[in-house]
């Protein structure tokens, strides 16, 4: 990543990527908020810095945008819902203290899925972010704004979260790479909760390398997030590191509920892989398949839960509209939330009500564990698993927002890495012959992130060889 | 599982959201849609498998019982809500 120095000032960088988003906003709708004056005022301050030779941090005036679901005191945080519009928050979350104590500045907040509830950024109260290749298409979701302002260059990074996919696949209908790391892996303090067994924090860029920083950065036990584990993240993958890896192909996944242009980039990605002397393993995860039924039980269960806070008093938007406290409620909740988030909250509390506890959600909770035995067992005949992200490139606007089921049928081959708490990296693999960008999701055990990053560096390598083989510095091949 | 009107009113109630009558018959076709697609997992044999609730075994982390010193204060929070009065926040009646 470009970090600032004596040569190139922190303020030259901040002022290109604010005048970038300026330019791409009205066009995208990439933002919620800009955050111009802050944004000016600190890339100030980290020159005055460099210029008494002070030490600076890693990330030394490089602008990022953040996806706006992680508190902060600049600028609202609404989780793109209408029931948080004016609460600016005054806590920080722990990644972006962390993130901003070696230097990084936040020059805009990223559109999402209202409450991170979504797959194409159509559900957010402010309208959609339209995809960076193609205007009249989705940028998918929920952290739509955060692909597209790191496919557009605004930014070199980007935040996100992600509870079923919700980096992943706006990173695959972008060409960009997206972390979602190890559950626990990056502290959840500080970020509106959706589901707590499955939300991850992680990261949008260009470049493994620059995802494998920000993990070295942001990863780590906190205090005020019980479910953070130990501190693990270990750039140095040398106990990982036989050339010469087995790579696991779903073949439950290989069926018709999949594009065609997306399984050729799949069967074109293992064709290049067996060529540069990989391993393919074949694996059956029957279970699999009911992972996206199990999800939408769990997850609704938790977030029927975790947004019974948003009532009105306390923060955030309260109706005008009420005589009592049960009408201030009912009447601040219905007019504060998206449809989909009524959707899951009753879906929730449809499946945790006592007569139907048993048949969905702990069948759900039960079929969780199968899930994960699955994967288990698949990494002790492979070193990672690669699947496509969804079953389809980039849908059009409006395609598929009235239709739930639908809608959620796009996360079939994303959720269940969440109900596992394994990693998962987005990598981008070219293009459809309409121009529209595919990706494919690379698995690892838990705790494998470091040496996942890895090998998705050395794959994009292994791609960019032949007509650049010197040029090391070229990921993915498509950028 | 078939959801009606009556189902609605009740999720409706534990969800605490005020419906339109047109909310409320929209949501018997999306919650049907969904539950029908949710109950696919009745396929599944689940027999003997325990169930599981979060990925990683987690035990409490306990601390001492210090009022430790916090990010926001009280003024803070208060000024994040609609009405105060004599520091307090105001809500309708209860009863």
């Amino acid at each position: 990543m470009k970090t600032a120095s004596k040569e190139i000032t922190a303020m030259s960088l901040v002022k290109a990527a604010l005048e970038k988003a300026h330019q791409h906003q009205d066009e995208y709708h990439i933002f919620t908020f800009l955050n111009d004056a802050n944004a000016i005022k600190k890339a100030a301050e980290i020159d005055e810095k460099i210029k008494n030779g002070q030490p600076v941090g890693r990330l030394a005036g490089v602008p990022y945008a953040l996806k706006d679901n992680f508190l902060s005191p600049e600028g609202e945080t609404t989780a793109s819902a209408h029931i948080l519009e004016g609460f600016t928050s005054p806590i920080t979350a722990t990644a972006v203290k962390k993130l901003e104590e070696e230097g990084a500045i936040m020059i805009g907040r990223t559109n999402l899925d209202a409450f991170a509830h979504g797959s194409s950024t159509e559900n957010s109260y402010f309208g959609p972010t339209k995809n960076s290749k193609d205007l009249t298409r989705v940028a998918g979701g929920s952290s739509g704004g955060s692909a597209v302002a790191v496919a557009l260059d605004i930014v070199e990074f980007a935040t996100g979260t992600d509870t079923g996919g919700s980096i992943r696949q706006p990173a695959s209908f972008n060409g960009v790479y997206g972390l979602k790391p190890t559950y626990g892996t990056v502290s959840r303090y500080g970020v509106v909760a959706m589901a707590s067994s499955t939300d991850c924090v992680g990261f949008f860029a260009k470049d493994p390398a620059d995802l494998d920083l920000l993990m070295q950065i942001t990863s780590g036990q906190d205090a005020n997030d019980l479910t953070t584990l130990p501190d693990f993240y270990n750039s140095d993958t040398s106990g990982f590191d036989d050339p010469v890896k087995k790579i696991g192909i779903v073949k439950d996944f290989d069926n018709d509920a999949v594009a065609p242009a997306v399984r050729k980039a799949l069967q074109d990605k293992i064709a290049e892989l067996k060529a540069n002397g990989h391993e393919i393993v074949e694996l059956s995860m029957p279970a699999l398949k009911y992972a996206l039924a199990a999800y939408y039980i769990i997850v609704p269960a938790e977030v029927a839960s975790n947004l019974s806070r948003h009532d009105g008093i306390r923060y955030g938007f309260r109706s005008e509209d009420a005589g009592s406290l049960q009408d201030l409620y009912g009447h601040t909740r219905n007019e504060g939330f998206m449809p989909e988030n009524k959707r899951r909250i009753m879906i929730g509390n449809f499946v945790l009500s006592s007569g139907f506890y048993d048949a969905y959600y702990l069948k759900a909770a039960k079929a969780r564990t199968l899930i994960i035995e699955e994967y288990d067992q698949a990494f002790e005949k492979c070193d990672f698993i690669l699947t496509p992200v969804s079953p389809n490139p980039a849908f059009k606007l409006g395609e598929k927002v009235d239709d739930p089921v639908a809608m959620y049928l796009e996360d079939m081959m994303s959720v269940s890495l969440n109900l596992a708490g394994v990693p998962g990296l987005a990598i981008p693999v070219g293009q459809t012959e309409d121009g529209l960008d595919l990706g494919l999701q690379l698995v690892g055990p838990r705790r494998s992130d470091a040496a996942l990053l890895k090998f998705a560096a050395e794959m994009g390598r292994q791609s960019s060889s032949g007509s650049t083989a010197d040029d090391a510095d070229i990921m993915g091949g498509n950028d | 599982m078939e959801v009606n009107q009556e189902v609605i009113a009740h999720l409706a109630e534990l969800s605490n959201f005020a419906l339109t009558e047109a909310e409320s018959a929209h949501l018997v076709t999306d919650l049907n849609g969904i539950i029908n697609y949710i109950s696919q997992l009745d396929e599944l044999n689940t027999d003997h498998v325990e169930p599981t609730y979060q990925v990683f075994e987690m035990e409490n982390i306990w601390r001492d019982d210090e009022i430790l010193p916090q990010e926001a204060d009280p003024d803070q929070l208060l000024a994040l809500t609609k009405a105060v009065e004599g520091h307090q926040i105001k809500v309708p009646k209860v009863l």
